[in-house]
């Protein structure tokens, strides 16, 4: 199996369906000529021509509705946000039209909307957000955020699949840092399964995205100086979200770190921990411990932004925190 | 202290054979207002999970039995001081440092109440949390997976050595001490600090201490029973040990009673919400039947034989969890048609799994139906419900051949819907002819069964 990154593992997959499926065509501010602002559908146009890679303005409401008029004319657009701030230009578009077709109308919304997210590389307030659990309160929208570069091309294959618009949220920290085994064939990876990272016995971390790696590096710290062993559940898709697995983990554990970049309140931990809250009590054998990025948008500044998102030294003290309860 | 007007509250007798209750819950706690008849408490017998209400207004004064002990019926479970009646303070604190119904405001700090009061009660215990030394906190706080945990293995957390914050015992210690069979019988609850005439000696705990159970082997796993189980383990085998069990079974053609059930389906369900069933016909049939061999609905009461001028049909329901079955009773089954019978099983069956049924429905049964036919079984020997005489099963209804005559009365063969029946009963009581003749008698009434009857 090649090893690949991230990013190529995405730009593999939609390359792969555009390939196989007509119907598939991306719209993006500068996703032809230029190859996408990171790159993703560098070569695309050359290969689908512009009508299929299609170079919008600076307007991501236009972008998302025309993809939701196409879809409903059953096309299956991909549109890339050129950073997941800007989705907020089309909430209108994804939460009043989109996400609410099927329902109103039974007509079938297959968009994929690509969110490059996250932050790391003192992108500011405008290029580091994490906004999915603004879309995960909506109900009919799918919210997946792919942690390594399998997952990345498996899920945006059941994303372009899916009958239902989906929010795909690519880290941008992960996009040439990742690196590993991809496999050159179509394959699909199911929505609503969590993936186990790493096994362990004594504390359970639920996360997803660029966080698996934090809470990666923290369990080796851990497991190493004081023989914790951590086990990572990487829920890959946050809507729908294995709610199965969190639980089995914390029957394991008893114990539960729940970590992600976004801010803290209202965060999509606060569903899962509600969720432990009220189906897991039992289980419990020590709160359940939330790790997240201060309710603050994101920092410029390196120092800032570095204390701003949660670092492995942050989730080695909260797993020695719960150890020690 | 009034003790004179003090209102004791009693463990129950929930049944004739049921000896002794579980305290599941305590709703209120000790200092709590209480009005008459609100729910004081939560038990659990071998027969009925049930709550206790209380005898009268006031004061809930004192808790004698904790949550988890098991004591016999009549056992003083608590004592209220009733309106008008000023609460007696707790012997072991006085009343102005620490009545029991604002006992957080007062600051003495949890060491000097100790050396006070070597045994509080948990309503005291409680009162001192606020200004309690951090190691007393740790150690008293017991989280849910450990209480879980505790509750399932008869565990008392105090005697597990805790290794968490400040002394609190974690699921690693819990765990580590049941695997370590350093679980030994439960301990009885401490007694009632000091002993003023009020306060009743300790309440004797009946059950048998729970055996230290054996380690589990690789693959197994182990659970412990539950009130329900226990309770149907220790009548099955007495039950077995008292009678002397017979079973004569015969072979029925529901052929008619199929038609008329086919008939009477869509009327009952519209008309009624219930359904016809074959159990329902052959209960109908068997009390027409029982009161024609009144010692089948009879019991041996010592030397006495008793007999009835009614009949109470036990009817046992599988527990919607699969671990346990209950015997809801018809009471006065005599007086009900083929729809009140099919009314009153369908009620009773809802309420046994859905765990309503209150104490008297499981009570005063003179016969049983036991039905395991749904499951496609054709003959059983099922255990007499004690004191009980016998027990009918009822199985399977399916397409046989079968000779018949026609109107020639020529022997033909034919499909027809045969079920069996089969009479377990104590042959101290009843003889194989007499259970024989029932029985064909009861065959009888299935298959003439007529469209007018009911």
């Amino acid at each position: 199996m090649p090893e690949k990154t991230y990013l190529q593992a995405i730009s593999d997959g939609l390359r792969q369906e555009m390939r196989r499926d007509k119907r598939v065509f991306v719209i993006g501010e500068d996703v032809g000529v230029y190859g996408g602002a990171f790159k993703v559908t560098q070569g695309f146009q050359e290969e689908f021509g512009p009508w299929r890679v299609i170079d919008a303005p600076l307007a991501e409401t236009a972008i998302v509705g025309g993809c939701t008029g196409a879809a409903i004319m059953g096309m299956r657009p991909v549109a890339e946000m050129q950073f997941a701030d800007f989705v907020s230009c089309a909430w209108d578009h994804l939460v009043t039209v989109a996400a609410k077709q099927r329902y109103r109308a039974g007509t079938p919304v297959p968009i994929v909307v690509r969110c490059p997210s996250g932050g790391g590389f003192s992108g500011g307030p405008f290029h580091s957000q994490n906004p999915e659990s603004s879309f995960a309160h909506i109900p009919g929208l799918k919210v997946v955020c792919p942690a390594t570069p399998e997952d990345a091309k498996g899920l945006l294959v059941t994303a372009i699949e899916d009958p239902n618009p989906v929010l795909y949220f690519e880290h941008k920290h992960l996009y040439r840092r990742i690196k590993a085994d991809v496999p050159d064939e179509r394959y699909t990876t199911p929505f609503g399964e969590a993936r186990i990272h790493r096994e362990g016995e004594d504390v359970t971390v639920v996360t997803w995205g660029a966080m698996v790696y934090t809470a990666a590096e923290a369990a080796d710290k851990v497991a190493e100086e004081d023989g914790v062993s951590a086990e990572i559940v990487d829920l890959r898709t946050i809507i729908p979200w294995d709610k199965k697995a969190v639980l089995a983990s914390v029957e394991k554990t008893s114990k539960v770190v729940v970590l992600h970049e976004d801010t803290q309140t209202g965060g999509f931990g606060a569903e899962i921990v509600a969720t432990i809250a009220e189906e897991a009590f039992e289980q419990l054998d020590a709160p359940v411990k939330r790790i997240a990025a201060p309710d603050t948008p994101v920092p410029f500044s390196p120092p800032l932004e570095k204390a701003f998102l949660p670092q492995v030294e942050d989730v080695v003290a909260g797993i020695r925190e719960l150890v020690s309860y | 202290m009034a003790t004179g007007t003090l209102v004791d509250v009693v463990m129950p007798q929930m049944g004739v054979s049921v000896s002794e209750g579980t305290i599941t819950k305590w709703v209120k706690s000790e200092g709590d207002p209480v009005e008459a008849d609100e729910t004081l408490l939560e038990i659990s017998t071998d027969k009925v999970d049930t709550e206790v209400p209380s005898p009268a207004s006031g004061v809930l004064q004192q808790i004698l039995v904790p949550e988890g002990e098991t004591v016999a019926v009549g056992t003083k479970l608590a004592v209220i001081a009733p309106e008008g009646v000023e609460a007696a303070a707790p012997a072991e604190a006085p009343p102005q440092e620490a009545p029991p119904a604002e006992a957080v405001s007062e600051p003495a700090t949890g060491e000097a109440a100790a050396e006070q009061a070597p045994a509080p009660t948990p309503a005291a215990a409680e009162a001192q949390a606020g200004p309690a030394d951090g190691e007393a906190e740790g150690a008293r706080f017991v989280s849910p997976v450990v209480a879980r945990i505790a509750a399932e293995h008869g565990v008392d957390v105090s005697q597990v050595p805790g290794t968490g914050r400040a002394g609190r015992v974690t699921k690693k210690d819990i765990l580590g001490f049941i695997e370590s069979g350093a679980l030994a019988p439960t301990p009885t609850i401490a007694p009632p600090p000091a002993a003023p005439a009020a306060v009743p000696a300790r309440p004797e705990r009946v059950s048998p201490a729970p055996e230290p159970p054996q380690a589990a082997q690789e693959g197994e796993s182990v659970e412990p029973m539950s009130a329900m189980r226990r309770g149907i383990a220790e009548h099955m085998r007495r039950s077995l040990d008292t009678s002397a069990h017979v079973t004569s079974s015969i072979e029925v053609d529901m052929s008619k009673v199929a038609a008329i059930r086919r008939k009477l389906k869509t009327e009952y369900q519209e008309s009624y919400g219930v359904n016809p069933t074959y159990l329902a016909f052959v209960a109908r049939a068997a009390v027409d039947t029982l009161r024609d061999y009144p010692w089948v609905n009879g019991e041996l009461r010592g030397d006495s034989i008793v007999t009835r001028n009614y009949v109470n049909i036990g009817f046992a329901v599988e527990l919607a969890d699969g671990k346990g079955l209950i015997v809801p009773v018809v009471k006065n089954a005599e007086t009900l048609s083929l729809l009140g019978m099919a009314k009153a099983i369908a009620d009773l069956a809802a309420r046994a799994r859905e765990k309503k049924l209150l104490p008297e429905d499981v009570q005063g049964g003179t016969f049983t139906i036991t039905n395991p036919g749904g499951y496609g079984t054709f003959h059983g020997t099922p255990v007499i419900s004690q004191p009980q005489a016998a027990i009918l099963g009822t199985y399977a209804v399916v397409k046989r051949p079968w000779v018949v005559q026609d109107e020639m009365s020529e022997d033909v063969i034919a499909i027809r819907m045969i079920m069996n029946l089969t009479l377990t009963y104590d042959h101290r009581l009843v003889d194989g002819a007499l259970a024989g003749r029932f029985l064909r008698d009861l065959r009888e009434r299935l298959q003439t069964w007529g469209e007018s009857d009911f």
